[in-house]
């Protein structure tokens, strides 16, 4: 046996690979990024970034088909750019097994929102495992990929970001499993016309059944018995907050979280006057237990937003269970009278910026100058919402900003009230973001004749989640080159007349090119153009301020660059940081920002 | 056993640094776990990780006022993340402070008294300029293995431990920049 140390995405893959998943496809994004990154290291595998989550869960769904054991990996919001696939998945089942990781982000890390990946599985009728630390992950993968062939149906395995990025100890033999079955054509089956998704929605509805009376036995399904004064029931990394913070009780832990396990939950609840449901997020299990009539405590007490952490679980709880226990605190002992609020609280905040030499900070710099109304999205670029650019109105979800842009534009349009903002609308998107979700928009603006600007924020690589290759850049996840989407064409073969290329390092030119596209009465493209200063890391020298020049204006400060700062009323570069981009330099009046030269 | 948290800003390798201890923890016989920060918090945001091992361990997360060890890569992070460290905790701290935006912005003062604060609640508090000691080794980048090398004096691993997982874990380029920093942290004051 070998023992390592995995994150749970790692065991993810590692599950995956060694239970024989031949063809696995993704869309990065955090928590769940590491996931396909990981397995494509392994030989064997088919693995792909695709364009966005619905084609990757609709090339699982093939692949699945095909006889191949297959691994679809997304973040939560992913699955509402998936849900359409992912209802009628179902109903058709699976020939080799699919499993869709799905990873959730309580406390919203690096999330737009932290909504509960559960009630997807029961809206579509889908089995959820759930684990806990690495060592089940890489478990799961396998016990998921045979429930799917048991069943005939796609299961998902739940994370969450405190599974996916958190390492423990993982017991495994490098073995590879074979499983490579036969393809045959069943069209009442796989072909959802009207006629035949009626026969196959009461399969699915049976299939439920036989998942319950399956979900009872499970292994993952475990009764701690301790105390008998206290039930818990809870699951995935709960669990871990819920033992920590209450040592002596009796825990139901909850591996094969849906279908419901009714008989075990009623067998187990009738041990103890009242149960406590430990859980993030939504009262997902909580209103199951209600519906089934038992006594349970959820989230009248435990938070329903934000991440848990044991303090939580232990303060939320901890009177209710001292009620029922007579043991102080219910066993959870706080932190000592001011460890809990340390002044951390009165500290300033130091939020993500945009890196220095950041190609976006120059188009950013420009819009703010201009006064426009920035209908934005979702990427690095999105930090620049923080003063002092100051530079987005919107953002919703991936691709949003195109359709957000037409729509503020047909309404300023007809409007009294915003007469002045009129003409004034962009949209801002990242490559990456762009062919995920924004094309569909643009040809949407085209068709119904909006006289607007999209602005590709093109740097080359999906750079938010850790520079991921994406249909643009002409590389694979495999490493592969291939045809590199040309960014120019396309806008012009969906009917864009206007599209021009920018360098944002040039400020200049960046500004003459958005006032005149802004101004033209049509649907423009604007594609800023310079790859991420993270990821190409070029030497450039870096620049001074010569001090007797600076005349303490704050001019360059307006660019909001983490390597320029104020020392007294002089402008100072901190050289180590500086990329060389240049841009103080352009907008300094007396010319004090100079390049560092080699000769000093 | 023991809880350790490694509190810094994105960029400076604390999260590197959390998964060389927790390899020296697992290669001991311990159950590890640790908690670690990616994605967004990464560009230049406040980024902790924690590392906690002993015969079996639940959460990852560590409960507040539990940490026997404080690891501040930065004084301000170090401030933030003390409510972790248990009154009388061994802190490690390395003197540096890297203003955050909203101070450069001049819309929020960097606390002054820093040390003092940390120094108030540890038993124990080493404060050394990581980034001179590191560069004294061959790279400023080497910091966070300096700062394991403090942190090793008090931890009952063996040197080989730590020597082999700083060779596996560090990319090859900047493995022997990590190994003088780290050598240099572990003796240096002693
Ligand atoms: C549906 C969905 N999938 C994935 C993500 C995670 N995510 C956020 S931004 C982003 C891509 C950013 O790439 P790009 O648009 O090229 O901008 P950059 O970060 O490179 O500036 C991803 C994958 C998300 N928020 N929503």
């Amino acid at each position: 046996m070998i023992r390592a140390l995995l994150s749970g995405n790692e065991a993810v893959a590692l599950g995956a690979y060694h239970a024989g998943v031949r063809v696995a496809a993704a869309y990065p994004g955090t928590p769940s990024t590491e996931i396909l990154e990981e397995l494509s290291k392994n030989p064997g595998v088919y693995c792909e970034w695709s364009p966005n989550e619905k084609v990757a869960l609709e090339v699982g769904i093939g692949s699945c088909l095909g006889g191949a054991r297959t691994l679809v990996a997304m973040k939560h919001v992913g699955l509402n750019v998936a849900a359409d696939p992912w209802m009628t998945l179902p109903y058709i089942g699976v020939n080799a097994g699919l499993v869709l990781a799905v990873a959730d982000d309580p406390g919203m890390h690096s999330s737009q929102n932290e909504q509960d990946s559960r009630f997807y599985a029961r809206m579509a009728g889908v089995p959820i495992l759930e684990p806990s630390d690495s060592a089940e992950t890489y478990e799961m993968v396998k016990a998921a990929l045979e429930l799917s062939e048991r069943h005939d149906t796609p299961v998902m395995l739940r994370l969450e970001t405190r599974v996916s990025h958190s390492r423990s100890v993982v017991r495994y033999r490098d073995e590879r499993e074979e499983v490579d079955l036969p393809y045959g054509k069943d069209a009442v089956k796989r072909v959802m016309v009207p006629g035949h998704a009626r026969l196959r929605h009461p399969v699915l509805l049976r299939r439920l059944e036989g998942l319950a009376r399956e979900a009872e036995g499970s292994p993952y399904n475990r009764v701690e018995m301790r105390s008998t004064r206290v039930g818990l029931v809870t699951s995935g990394v709960c669990y871990q907050y819920a033992r920590e913070a209450f040592p002596e009780a009796s825990v139901l832990k909850l591996g094969f979280v849906y279908p419901f396990a009714e008989r075990l939950l009623h067998d187990f609840a009738s041990h103890f006057h009242r149960l406590y449901v430990v859980e993030e997020l939504e009262p997902f299990l909580e209103e199951g237990l209600k519906a089934m009539g038992l006594d349970v405590v959820g989230k009248a007490r435990v938070p329903r937003d934000g991440e848990l952490d044991p303090d939580l679980v232990g303060e939320s709880l901890g009177e209710l269970i001292e009620m029922d226990t007579g043991v102080k605190g219910g066993g959870w002992s706080p932190p000592q009278a001011g460890e809990r609020l340390s002044p951390a609280s009165e500290l300033p905040l130091r939020p993500p910026v945009m890196c220095p030499g950041c190609p976006h900070r120059g188009l950013f710099y420009v819009l703010a100058r201009l006064k426009l109304v920035v209908s934005s999205d979702i990427g690095c670029y999105t930090l620049s919402v923080l003063p002092p650019l100051s530079g987005i109105d919107c953002q919703v979800c991936m691709g949003a900003s195109v359709g957000m842009a037409l729509g503020l534009e047909k309404a300023f349009a007809a409007s009294e009230a915003n007469l002045d903002k009129k003409g004034k609308v962009v949209g801002v998107l990242g490559d990456s973001t762009f062919i995920h979700g924004g094309i569909g928009g643009l040809i949407d603006m085209v068709y119904n004749r909006t006289p607007c600007t999209i602005i590709i924020l093109d740097n080359r690589t999906t750079a938010m989640t850790g520079f991921q290759d994406h249909p643009g850049t002409g590389k694979t996840l495999m490493g592969e080159t291939t045809h590199a989407l040309d960014l120019e064409e396309l806008c012009r073969a969906v009917g864009v007349e206007s599209v021009r290329v920018v360098d944002p390092w040039d400020l200049a030119a960046t500004e003459e090119a958005v006032r005149e596209e802004v101004a033209a009465d049509r649907t423009s493209v604007i594609i800023s153009r310079r790859a991420c200063t993270l990821q190409v890391r070029e030497e450039r020298p870096a620049f001074r301020v010569e001090e007797e020049e600076c005349t303490g204006c704050k001019r360059c400060l307006r660019l909001g660059c983490p390597a320029l700062v104020m020392r007294g009323d002089k402008a100072w570069v901190d050289e180590s940081l500086c990329a060389g981009c240049s841009l103080c330099a352009q907008l300094c009046g007396p010319g004090a920002l100079r390049e560092v030269r080699a000769d000093g | 056993m023991a809880d350790v948290v490694l509190a810094g800003v994105g960029g400076q390798g604390n999260v590197l640094s959390a998964r060389i201890l927790a390899e020296v923890a697992m290669q001991a016989g311990f159950d590890v776990k640790t908690s670690e920060v990616h994605g967004m918090a990464q560009r230049g945001g406040s980024v902790v990780c924690m590392v906690r091992w002993g015969d079996e361990v639940h959460s990852p997360l560590i409960p507040r006022g539990r940490a026997d060890f404080l690891v501040a890569f930065e004084l301000l992070e170090g401030v933030r993340y003390l409510g972790y460290l248990r009154p009388g905790g061994t802190a490690v701290v390395n003197d540096y402070r890297l203003d955050p935006l909203p101070v450069l912005r001049g819309d929020a003062r960097y606390p002054e008294n820093t040390l003092e604060v940390m120094r108030s609640r540890a038993g124990e508090c080493v404060v050394l300029d990581a980034r001179e000691v590191a560069a004294r080794a061959g790279s400023p980048r080497a910091l966070g293995s300096c700062l394991l090398g403090v942190l090793s004096r008090f931890l009952a691993f063996p040197a080989e431990a730590w020597d082999d997982a700083l060779r596996r874990l560090v990319p090859s380029r900047a493995v022997e920049a990590n190994l003088r920093a780290f050598a240099l942290g572990r003796k240096e004051g002693m």
